[in-house]
């Protein structure tokens, strides 16, 4: 198996209630793969498991071929497993480009430095250029990022986590909310994320799922209806009967 | 791009007119006024207090009721230290900075989780604890009388402390502008970034692979060590160390320096210490029964009016905050 992301057999309860019911799941290097399924699925509570929030009650979870189940979450992220959320988690006093340079600073061992200046690295600096340049922030990488507009700060949402350097990104819902006339800038940031990066999307979007997935999962009452390709998820009269006939496209998961 | 990210990035780094400006006059301060040496060295040791309470609370989001804690330890660890000891002031400042530095360590761990009532709760604990301690243990801190008779020798074998306190106050003084720049140097620093994200929002900071409770722990012993040397400076300034070290106004009145001056910028603690210890003087000075009702009156006037419109009237009443 040539997966970077494997999680085999997740099983989440709570009390008697089983939100994640024995989910597996393998992520192919590169994959564009995304994780649908109607409210209450069970998809935040599986993000949650794999970014290390939640601990699993029974499976486990392997990344490039390392066993994850029991680290902590920065623990995850500084291994290349990363994710972006739903609803913005900036740092609001920052500046995009502040935010930025910490977090490429973290990501190269220099997050404990005490004595340098942020910045003063030259590699940190330039790359913070590159993404600032990527997800078209430049004009604004001086202003706190509570003033930036809604679109800018989503863009900032997923450059931050691109800073990280990921193995395998974790979107949760990237256009959630975005007004139209920034969504495009959006849609084409995502799609242009490095193919080397294994990409997991969560969303809602059917637009967004069937422009960039290659391969889908369906997820229902915390567990895994189905899995192939965008066609067949499509043709499926399963996934049709229990969620794309619901039409609750733009809906928010839970 | 106008500048580059670099330029940028090092531009919020360097030093401001406005810093050197205020260093020089407090250094000049002891010889333009000889009389009130003693208030600028107690300033000058009041604004470190209030910068350490900063490095937790501006720069990380911690809050604490009880920071007298440190303060009290370290001063009574260097006024132990002449007592029963040497009596050479670096050593006892340094032994004090390890002491509240080790205690704060121990302590951080009671801030790692909860929420802010819960610590506002237990660093006010912690502090009442040493109170008690240090009022207990009177065979050596010599309980409620305090710690009389701590003599201090010479700094640095040459300049031994005089009466009018000129010697203390360039002590205090450039202690304190060296702790400055060393933490200055922290808050700039991709550490310094990483405990502003801590603050902003946590629940990120954990998902870009900081790790939060080791943050959280070490700028609180780093917190605690500056308390620590702060309150070594005062027992070695004053040649004593009482209870009220601990006390919990002093930790309030530190709040509220903060409050005045403004936190995640660490001369906000310095502002704050130099308006506060100023009014204190002034005020009483004029009115020794009711000064707290005028300083109360300023704080609810500050909070009501915003800082920016009650220091600079002059700039629009009617521009409101976005």
């Amino acid at each position: 198996m040539n997966a970077v992301l494997q999680a085999q057999g997740l099983v989440m309860r709570f009390g008697g209630i089983t939100a994640t019911h024995n989910v597996t799941l393998n992520l192919a290097p590169g994959a564009r793969h995304a994780l649908i399924g109607p409210n209450g699925a069970g998809k935040t509570t599986l993000i949650n498991l794999l970014t290390g929030v939640l601990q699993p009650s029974a499976g486990r979870i392997v990344l490039e071929g390392r066993d994850i189940t029991r680290l902590a979450p920065h623990q995850r992220v500084q291994r290349g497993l990363v994710r972006t959320f739903q609803i913005n988690q900036l740092f609001d006093s920052l500046t995009p480009l502040q935010t930025l340079a910490l977090a490429v600073s973290r990501q190269r061992g220099l997050g404990a430095r005490a004595w340098q200046a942020l910045g003063r690295d030259r590699g940190v600096a330039a790359r913070c250029e590159q993404l600032l340049a990527q997800f078209h922030l430049d004009e604004v990488m001086n202003q706190p990022t509570h003033v930036l507009a809604y679109g800018k700060r989503r863009l900032l949402e997923i450059a931050l986590a691109l800073a990280c350097e990921p193995r395998v990104l974790l979107l949760d819902e990237p256009v959630a909310g975005v007004p139209a006339g920034e969504r495009e800038e959006l849609l084409q940031t995502v799609a242009d994320l490095p193919a080397e990066v294994s990409v997991l999307l969560i969303e809602h979007d059917m637009d967004l799922v069937f422009r960039f997935a290659q391969r889908m999962t369906v997820l229902v009452n915390g567990a895994v209806l189905t899995e192939g390709t965008p066609e067949q998820i499509a043709q499926d009269p399963q996934v049709k009967a229990v969620y794309l006939g619901q039409g609750d496209a733009g809906a928010s998961h839970g | 791009m106008p500048l580059t990210a670099q330029a940028t990035l090092l531009r919020a780094t360097r030093l401001r007119p406005g810093e050197v400006l205020l260093w020089l006059l407090a250094f000049a301060a002891p010889l333009a006024l000889p009389t009130h040496a003693l208030l600028v060295s107690e300033i000058a040791i009041t604004a470190l207090f209030a910068v350490s309470l900063d490095l937790i609370l501006g720069y990380t989001g911690i809050v604490s009721l009880g920071h007298a804690a440190f303060f009290g330890t370290g001063a009574y660890t260097a006024a132990l230290c002449a007592k029963l000891w040497l009596p050479d002031p670096l050593l006892g400042l340094a032994l004090a900075l390890a002491v509240s530095a080790l205690l704060g360590a121990v302590c951080s761990l009671t801030v790692l989780r909860g929420s802010d009532l819960t610590r506002l709760m237990v660093t006010l604990g912690m502090a009442l604890i040493l109170l008690e301690l240090a009022n207990k243990l009177d065979g050596l801190t010599g309980g409620a009388d305090g710690l009389q008779g701590v003599i201090m020798g010479p700094l640095l074998g040459r300049f031994a402390f005089d009466l009018n306190g000129r010697t203390a106050a360039y002590y205090a003084l450039c202690v304190a502008l060296l702790l400055m720049l060393l933490l200055r140097r922290l808050v700039h620093s991709p550490l310094g970034a990483t405990l502003k994200a801590v603050r902003d929002n946590r629940l990120r900071a954990m998902a870009i692979g900081v790790p939060v409770s080791a943050r959280i722990a070490l700028i609180y012993t780093v917190a605690a060590g500056v308390a620590g040397v702060a309150g070594g400076l005062l027992a070695q300034t004053t040649g004593f160390a009482s209870l009220d070290l601990f006390a919990f106004d002093r930790s309030a009145d530190l709040m509220l320096m903060l409050v005045i001056g403004g936190t995640g910028w660490l001369y906000g603690g310095v502002a704050g210490a130099v308006a506060f210890k100023l009014m204190q003087d002034w005020i009483s000075a004029i009115t020794p029964q009711y000064w707290t009702f005028w300083m109360g009156l300023f704080l609810v006037l500050l909070v009501l009016l915003g800082r920016e419109r009650l220091l600079k009237p002059w700039i629009g009443w009617s521009r409101r905050k976005p």
